[in-house]
Formats: C-alpha cells, structure tokens, sequence
C-alpha cells in the first residue's frame, strides 16, 4: 500500500531501504545548525521515550550508563590492549 | 524508576531538560498550539526495555528472520567473539565490572519497588495540588458566572426602581403644589377678609355717628318748657294708671 510520495531524505532511517542510503545520507542537513539541531531532536526522543513517562523503569538511565560503559572501553581499548593474555588470536 | 527521580529533581533544572518539570509537558507547548491539546494529555507509556539495557524495538526488529531466541543467540555469538578475540580483555577491571554490576542490580531490585512508590506518590501530590488550584479557579469562574447572571436579574427589576422613583418626584411634585395652592388661597382670602372686616366697621361707624348724632340733636332739642310739659303729662299719666289698677284690685 502505496502512500503518498514522501520524498527520501525525509524518511526515517528505518524506513529506508538499503539502495537509498547513499541518496539519504547525501540529503542531510550537514550545516552545524542542522546537526546540533539533529543532536537534540535525538535527545529528546530519548527523554520522550523513557524518561517522561508515567511509569518509567531503571531502563531509561541504565542505557545511558551501558553506552557510557562501552564508549568508555572502546576509547581506552589501545591502553587496555596490553592486559591481553595472548598474543595471537 | 529513576524517571521518576528525575522528573522530581527536573523542577530545579530546567536550563537541561527541554520539558522542565515532570509535571508540566511543556512539550505540548501550553496553549499555544491548537485547542484540541486541551484537556492536557496523560503521560505516555514507557519505552520497553528488556534486561535494563536493550530496548525491546530490538527484539521486534530481529523476531520475523530469528523468531524469539535470535537476540538473545546473537548476543552469545557476539559475547563469544569478543573474548576469543580478545577484543574484550579480562584484566582487574573485569572483576571490577562484575561486582558494580551485582550491586547495582541487587539494588535495584531491592530497593526499586519502594522508591518507585514514593516517588510515584510525589508525583501525585503535586498533580493533586495543582490539580486545586485548577479547580479552585475553575471555582471562582462558575461564581463570577453566577453574580453575573444574578446582575443580569437585577437589570430586569430596574424599570420598576424607576417607576417607583417617578412616582415619589411626582407625589412630590404634586403635594408641593397643592400646598403653594393652598398657600396662595389663604393669603387672598385674608386680604379679601381685611377689606370685608373694614367695610363693616366703616358702616358700624357711620351707623353709630349717625345715632349719637341723631341723640345729640334730639337731646339738644328738647327744651326745658317741653320737658316741663313731658314731665307733667307722664305724672298725670302714672295717676290715671295708679287709679285704674285700684279700680281693678277693689273690682
């Protein structure tokens, strides 16, 4: 069922389909007005989603720290990559 | 749950987050959008999250291709990557990690359920109160509408008030004429009685100068001859009535 024609830079990611991505990511807006702009619509979402809610639970903070758990390995990973026990893997 | 404890402490941060207070969804812009946003809406139902940290949209997006276990494969598949990579190193940290992690879980589920609930009942009071204060305006309203109406009543009744003030100038206007009426009447009859009182008098004298007058002649006519005469004739006169009266008594 064919809506009407939404142009593709201004679907959602999710809803667009493999082969348009080049075109989807090429539409953005890439001034810092649109990306701080993108920034905070993404914060929002979040804080809509699971935060000011009626009933939230510990989910809505405990991503935050899981994220903040990973990104922090990720950036210390070239100091933690000497802890290995094996050389070659 | 922690929501919640956001939502309570956001009142004092409102410079972060975009929607202020918990209470106030200022994100539905207070009425300055369409009305159609009023009465204010509920809050929406939280975003799912299984395990605390994956949101269960992940769940639904893996289901059709996977079935139910296909996340839950994945992530083993992915866990065990990493540590035979050793992309995951264990070193002291890990052992660290392992015990955070049991604290905060144990934590939570013990003290979740309570904190919940408290933080559920502050959220409610201060709906409840502003909830009054609604409703005390709300009050206030339905009797400004009610002294309204009642005014609009006592509109009604002003046409007779001025029929009544008419009638009172009116008796005014109305005694205080009779009264000059009756004012001026006695003032002219008394000037009409003067002149009837000094038309009498001026008869009663010229009647009684006239007599005295007369008198005065008549007394001044009388000579003392025909007073002897009078005087004489009236004695005859007392005899013949005193012989007459013995005449009777002896008869």
């Amino acid at each position: 069922m064919a809506d009407r024609a939404v142009p593709v830079v201004e679907k959602r990611l999710m809803e667009v389909k493999l082969g348009e991505i080049g075109t989807w990511v090429g539409g953005r807006d890439f001034t810092p007005n649109g990306m701080i702009s993108s920034v905070r619509k993404g914060y929002e979402r979040y804080l809509n989603k699971y935060i000011h809610v009626k009933k939230g639970g510990i989910g809505g903070l405990s991503m935050v720290l899981a994220g903040y758990v990973v990104l922090s390995y990720v950036w210390s990973f070239d100091h933690i990559k000497h802890d290995r026990m094996r050389k070659y893997h | 749950m922690l929501s919640r404890v956001i939502a309570v402490s956001a009142s004092g941060l409102k410079s972060t987050a975009p929607l202020g207070a918990g209470l106030i969804q200022a994100s539905r812009s207070l009425h300055t959008s369409s009305p159609s946003l009023a009465p204010v809406p509920p809050l929406p139902e939280a975003g799912k999250v299984r395990h605390g940290i994956v949101p269960e949209e992940f769940f639904q997006l893996l289901y059709p291709k996977t079935g139910a276990t296909g996340p839950y494969m994945l992530g083993t598949g992915l866990s065990v990557w990493l540590l035979s990579k050793e992309l995951y190193v264990i070193n002291h940290e890990t052992v660290a990690a392992l015990t955070v992690g049991t604290v905060f879980v144990l934590a939570v589920k013990k003290f979740g359920p309570s904190f919940a609930s408290a933080m559920d009942k502050m959220e409610e009071e201060k709906a409840a109160w502003i909830e009054d204060v609604k409703d005390q305006a709300m009050a206030c309203y339905v009797d400004a509408i009610e002294e309204e109406k009642k005014e609009q009543w006592r509109v009604e009744g002003r046409s007779m008030l001025f029929d009544a003030k008419r009638n009172n100038v009116s008796m005014l206007l109305e005694t205080n004429y009779r009264e000059r009426l009756h004012h001026a009447n006695h003032e002219v009859k008394r000037r009409l009685d003067y002149q009837l009182a000094l038309q009498h008098l001026k008869v009663r004298m010229e009647k009684e100068h006239m007599v005295n007058w007369v008198e005065k002649n008549v007394v001044g006519s009388i000579t003392a001859q025909q007073e002897k005469e009078s005087i004489a004739k009236c004695i005859s006169d007392l005899n013949v009535l005193a012989k007459n009266i013995q005449a009777k008594a002896t008869a």
